[in-house]
């Protein structure tokens, strides 16, 4: 299964340090491959390197590819914690 | 390959393999394993990591328990960043096909890493380069272990890339190991720099990152001639490399023969060709090769230690060991050149920190606040005189006549200090100026009739007259020895000289560049004061110019309205003569 589902990143810090380190950790807990697509660029988002490679800020537009099993449950819960922005605001 | 542009600061070619010191100067020693050695190569990539997150988690507890949680978060990022699946995957993967070494294998994969962030225009993420190098060295702190090397231990030839290099690791460096040079930061004038070609060695500097780009192992040329870096270079590159390399060895062997024969133009002028030297033992290197006497002779060494110890027996036996060294030719002996916090230390209490030092209270200013202090060294130098009528002393950072005037006075108290003790010295001693400001240049035929000669320390005049901070590799690039303010400059001191019958010397580092020989034979300058290594080059342009010629090309390269106009103008005639240089 493959999702692709685009979101917006509303928290003041973007994909910053912290933000980062609970993205990373939610794409890790299921076992899909979880891609983030920015400006033409793909990466790997269980990778915490890659993730602050793409150096998104507040109000970038990132595109999430979730492919596998449980590509749907992964989405879900990226979703979920953009949306929240992050739990912290 | 790649190729990269820098500053040249020392001329020469070398290709060999690169030696990294980065931030914390640890070095990859060993590139590849064999085959069957990848698995435990592996496993210890493994281990290196689990010690790595160990070391983490501690320092996560202390700091916890230290500062409350606001900075747990960085470790979470950098446990995370740690233990990246897809970094492991990546290194194990270089292990596995190109059999690197864990160390070697780690060091390209965060390069790869470090870079992509660093082509971030956003500041915060940018910055988190630091956090990747510091993930980095943990890493290879354990891997390496005992086998970290540093800069004394060096087994084979190599080219040393950093991001700079202390005062103190040059000094110490191998120069039969060390065979180049590349740095990110400097400039023309840096010391780094300046000790690079006493020690005659090839560097380029102000490379920005070449220390991020380059890996320990690969190999590197440098053309330490033209400023060109060029890494891992292809075969043909590397074959040309080679071929340079040793017609550039030939042709420095080549210039050994000029040592014996004057520095005289092809009409019959001679041109006396002096040395800038900074330690006493550059003295013996500098008549060497071919020297006519030292034209400035640096003292700040002496105050490195403490200058409050610093007496004046110190001085003297300094000097007197100079003038031994020199044997009857000329020396010309610079006061106390240095800015107030060398003097003082940076952390002395005395020490208030000045917010623009190169505009403050440094040099010259420096002596003139503290006379008795200033005395200890004149005394030694008109001690030093008696020995040999050769002695001359020199005035740095002057910048108006009041300043002349007053550093003679303390000069006139020395002497009658020495007179009441019946201590002799030479009362004909020569005594000059350094003209390294603007002001100065401007008002050459001012202070003319009050010394007895001028030297042009080109570096502080064209950082002035530029407003430039030759270290500052941001805006390095916009020091110009060519620009038309900077000609104009040098030829009103070389007019004012000529007038009054004052000798003109130049000891900046345009002296010792063979790209403006050409120009200032045709200015007229007769005395140029250079590093030592530069003399016998110097010497061979002489040696194949006309100076009716000279000044044909002095006068058109004066008209030219920018810097680089006449810079290019000035190559074009200079490789005419000496096509192996460029």
């Amino acid at each position: 299964m493959e999702i692709v589902k685009q979101l917006k990143l509303e928290n003041e810090e973007g994909l910053h340090a912290r933000p980062a380190v609970k993205l990373v950790d939610t794409a890790n807990r299921f076992e899909c491959d979880v891609t983030i697509e920015a400006d033409g660029r793909e990466v790997n988002g269980k990778s915490m390197m890659s993730v602050l490679t793409l150096a998104a800020a507040k109000g970038t537009v990132l595109n999430f590819i979730t492919r596998g099993a449980d590509a749907r449950e992964a989405m879900d819960a990226i979703e979920a914690l953009i949306v929240s922005k992050f739990g912290e605001e | 390959m790649e190729i990269r542009r820098g500053i040249p600061v020392s001329p020469g070619i070398v290709v060999r393999q690169a030696f990294v010191l980065d931030s914390e100067d640890y070095r990859i020693p060993r590139r590849f394993v064999a085959d069957r050695e990848i698995e435990g190569e592996i496993e210890r990539f493994r281990q290196a990591v689990k010690a790595a997150e160990a070391e983490l988690i501690g320092l996560k507890k202390e700091v916890l328990h230290k500062t409350g949680t606001e900075v747990v978060p960085i470790f979470e990022a950098h446990l995370r960043m740690l233990l990246d699946g897809h970094m492991h995957e990546e290194v194990t993967g270089q292990i596995r096909d190109n059999g690197f070494t864990a160390e070697f294998a780690v060091s390209r994969v965060f390069r790869k890493y470090s870079k992509s962030m660093k082509a971030v225009r956003d500041a915060f993420f940018s910055e988190r380069v630091v956090d990747l190098f510091d993930i980095q060295k943990r890493l290879q702190r354990t891997l390496l272990g005992k086998q970290r090397e540093d800069l004394s231990h060096l087994t084979e030839e190599v080219v040393l890339v950093a991001h700079n290099l202390t005062p103190s690791q040059m000094a110490t460096l191998d120069r039969k190991k060390v065979l180049g040079i590349a740095l990110d930061a400097g400039g023309r004038t840096s010391h780094t720099a300046i000790v690079a070609r006493a020690l005659g060695i090839p560097t380029v500097v102000g490379l920005e990152t070449i220390s991020i780009d380059v890996s320990g192992g690969q190999i590197v040329a440098i053309d330490g001639n033209r400023g060109i870096v060029v890494v891992e270079p292809d075969e043909s590159a590397l074959d040309g490399y080679r071929n340079a390399e040793s017609k550039y060895r030939d042709f420095s062997r080549s210039l050994i023969k000029y040592r014996r024969l004057s520095a005289k133009t092809t009409d019959g002028v001679r041109i006396r060709l002096l040395a800038n030297v900074e330690f006493p033992w550059e003295i013996k290197n500098a008549v060497e090769n071919g020297a006519s006497g030292i034209g400035l002779y640096r003292t700040e060494f002496l105050y490195a230690e403490d200058p409050r110890k610093l007496d004046e027996e110190t001085h003297y036996e300094t000097y007197k060991k100079a003038l031994e060294a020199v044997a009857g030719e000329e020396l010309v002996i610079r006061t106390m050149d240095i800015g107030a916090d060398k003097l003082l230390g940076a952390d002395s209490l005395d020490h208030v920190p000045e917010s623009n030092p190169f505009l403050g209270c440094r040099s010259i200013r420096l002596c003139l606040e503290d006379p008795d202090m200033f005395k200890v060294q004149l005394r030694a130098i008109l001690r030093a005189s008696a020995l040999g009528d050769n002695l001359r002393l020199m005035f740095p950072m002057i910048s108006s006549l009041e300043e002349l005037r007053q550093a003679k006075l303390v000069l006139a108290d020395a002497r009658e200090e020495l007179d009441k003790k019946g201590i002799p010295y030479n009362r004909n001693l020569k005594v000059g100026v350094m003209i390294e400001t603007p002001s100065a240049a401007l008002i050459a035929d001012l202070l003319a009739p009050e010394v007895d000669f001028f030297s042009i320390g080109t570096n502080d005049l064209i950082q002035y007259a530029l407003a430039v901070d030759r270290g500052n590799e941001r805006v390095a690039s916009l020091y110009k020895a060519t620009h038309p303010a900077v000609l104009r400059l040098i030829n009103t001191v070389v007019r004012a000289g000529q007038k009054a019958g004052v000798d003109v010397a130049m000891c900046g580092e345009m002296s010792g560049d063979i790209a403006f020989t050409i120009l200032l034979v045709g200015l007229g300058l007769k005395n140029l004061s250079t590093a030592p290594t530069a003399i016998p080059e110097i010497k061979q342009v002489i040696r194949s110019i006309d100076t009716k010629d000279a000044k044909r090309i002095a006068r058109r390269a004066m008209k030219f309205q920018t810097s680089e106009e006449a810079a290019e103008y000035l190559m074009e005639k200079t490789r005419k003569i000496l096509p192996e240089v460029f």
